[in-house]
């Protein structure tokens, strides 16, 4: 089958794009990680949950800052939602540039209120009723399509790597975002008293999971760019990210071996590294 | 002064008389202000321009293409090469904005800056993009460029503002062989038809339109006369010809299947080891 061919120019989307694309999926799945704590989880698992909730929000903070600083109008930010040519709202459900700008709205307001609940102690019975889990899922929601949908927007496009592999980065981009989140979340947990050892154990074998779904779609995405006759773009000094990507994935495996000779932070700190260097391998390289 | 009635104009672009003047590209230039990159050698032919992007609306392309008969067995080309048969050795083609009837830009622009006009060509509003650049990564022609001094996106208007003021584009009005045609859609499909005939017939086979039908993005209202395969000039062919929109379902769906397999596995882990913790309880 003859490759795919591309002609179309790079839109130089670069440091802003790749920051919002690392914190706007931690955000995403440090909220779904909460969320499963809270519904799966063990009352004293409850106190992870509450540091995920507060997590996402942190990292949601600056990610329209990055958003709006890489705009070339940073001031005409507001025309994603409002259409300043006929009035009215602009949403455009066919472009997930659209859509991903008012599912960032949407999770905005479930994570901060989130935020708030975990915060504030009082607040606690919300997070205990039904009303608190309802809003929990729909945030989850949200918050998996903040963590996701950045692959869907690269691959709606002409763009070689991205629009080659179109099926599968915006799942790509999620199971990173999931395999990051606890990451940080163990990071986080093994630093704080409060969270009990079982509440690691399950942190850590969720994280491996993830990192095994992650594998899994890294292996697609290849396959699918490879068939595209586009792999080439992936060479060279990128190869370098490739290393950072496998040790990141490898991380949440090994770390438990080598935890009597590493300092504790090492694995997340690798893992989101990982996180990292993905988002970096896939924004670049197409670019080159 | 003459109008131009709002129902579909374009290009058609003959690159079979096309001379590489370059008028096309001045006459742009001059008349949409724009002030061009700094110039640079680049090494390809007669080609300074590189591409088209903010600054360059026109593009006068020169593609070197010396047949196998020309070359002395081991690739290298002769010195003293014999006139080509045809003249096919050098094609030359003014790229511009296509003014797609299923314009990628348009589709993913999601600020609705990127409009139809009542002339049915594709522009972009300068005074609502916001230069978020998802046009950019969409135009398959690699047309639309990012201006660092406004801000925004820029492309070909077909001399937007020229129309509305009942005159043609500049770069077909400066085109001194009428390589670029301008007029009424239906009209130049008519002129592109019996030009295609007439070339066929004097023993181009490999002449083509390129645009003219909706194979390609449904139609394009500038569209071309090639004398060699799309690719040769850097378009995509009639299978490559496909619109961004084409991966949001495959793209969605592959994320809601990650997002319940990452919701299994994220149960799978709290359960089983809650499980396991109450076993070791007992």
């Amino acid at each position: 089958m003859p490759g795919a061919e591309h002609f179309a120019a790079p839109p130089n989307w670069e440091w802003w794009i790749l920051a919002y694309f690392f914190f706007g999926g931690i955000a995403g799945g440090s909220y779904a990680i909460g969320t499963l704590i809270r519904l799966a989880g063990t009352p004293a698992d409850q106190r992870a949950a509450r540091i995920a909730f507060i997590a996402s929000f942190i990292a949601l903070i600056p990610c329209p800052l990055f958003l709006i600083a890489d705009l070339g109008t940073p001031l005409r930010f507001t025309n994603m939602l409002l259409n300043a040519s006929e009035g009215g709202l602009s949403f455009k459900y066919w472009s997930p540039m659209s859509v991903g700008s008012w599912a960032l709205l949407g999770f905005g307001l479930f994570s901060f209120v989130s935020f708030l609940v975990a915060v504030f102690a009082p607040l606690g019975a919300f997070a205990r009723g039904a009303v608190g889990a309802v809003w929990n899922v729909i945030g989850t929601g949200l918050g998996f399509f903040v963590a996701g949908y950045t692959g869907v927007l690269l691959a709606v496009s002409n763009q070689p790597v991205w629009s080659d592999a179109g099926w599968v980065l915006g799942g790509l981009f999620l199971a990173s975002a999931l395999t990051g989140a606890a990451a940080l979340l163990l990071l986080v947990a093994r630093s704080r008293r409060e969270v009990e050892a079982g509440t690691t154990l399950r942190i850590e074998a969720a994280d491996r999971n993830f990192a095994l779904l992650e594998a899994i779609l890294f292996v697609l995405f290849l396959v699918s760019v490879a068939i595209a006759g586009s792999i080439t773009k992936l060479f060279g000094l990128y190869l370098l990210l490739w290393v950072v990507v496998v040790i990141g994935l490898a991380s949440p495996f090994l770390m438990p071996r080598l935890a009597r000779t590493w300092p504790p932070v090492a694995g997340p700190v690798v893992a989101l590294l990982g996180v990292l260097a993905l988002r970096a391998l896939v924004i670049f390289a197409a670019q080159a | 002064m003459a109008t131009i009635e709002a129902r579909p104009v374009g290009f058609f672009t003959d690159t079979s008389i096309c001379i590489g003047c370059k008028a096309c590209e001045v006459a742009c230039k001059e008349w949409n202000q724009l002030e061009g990159n700094p110039p640079k050698f680049l090494a390809d032919s007669f080609d300074n321009t590189g591409q088209l992007d903010a600054q360059n609306w026109r593009h006068v392309q020169f593609i070197e293409t010396i047949p196998a008969a020309a070359t002395n067995g081991g690739g290298a080309p002769v010195i003293n090469m014999p006139t080509q048969q045809g003249g096919q050795a050098w094609l030359m083609l003014s790229d511009v904005c296509k003014h797609c009837q299923q314009a990628s830009c348009l589709e993913v622009c999601p600020t609705n800056a990127i409009v139809r006009t009542e002339f049915d060509t594709v522009l972009i509003q300068q005074d609502v993009c916001n230069g978020c650049r998802d046009c950019i990564s969409a135009c398959p022609y690699g047309v639309i460029g990012f201006n660092e001094k406004t801000g925004t996106a820029q492309k070909c208007t077909l001399c937007y503002d020229r129309l509305q003021n009942g005159m043609q584009p500049a770069c077909a009005k400066a085109c001194p062989t009428e390589s670029i045609k301008f007029g009424y859609l239906d009209d130049l499909h008519k002129v592109a038809d019996d030009r295609l005939a007439n070339i066929q017939k004097a023993g181009y086979t490999s002449a083509q339109l390129y645009g003219r039908d909706a194979s390609v993005y449904g139609g394009l209202n500038a569209f071309f006369l090639l004398m060699d395969k799309p690719e040769t000039y850097g378009l995509p062919n009639k299978e490559n010809a496909t619109l961004p929109s084409r991966n949001n379902l495959p793209g969605y769906l592959g994320g809601a299947v990650t997002a319940v397999a990452g919701l299994v596995a994220g149960v799978l882990a709290f359960r089983s080891q809650r499980m396991s913790g109450q076993a070791e309880k007992r």
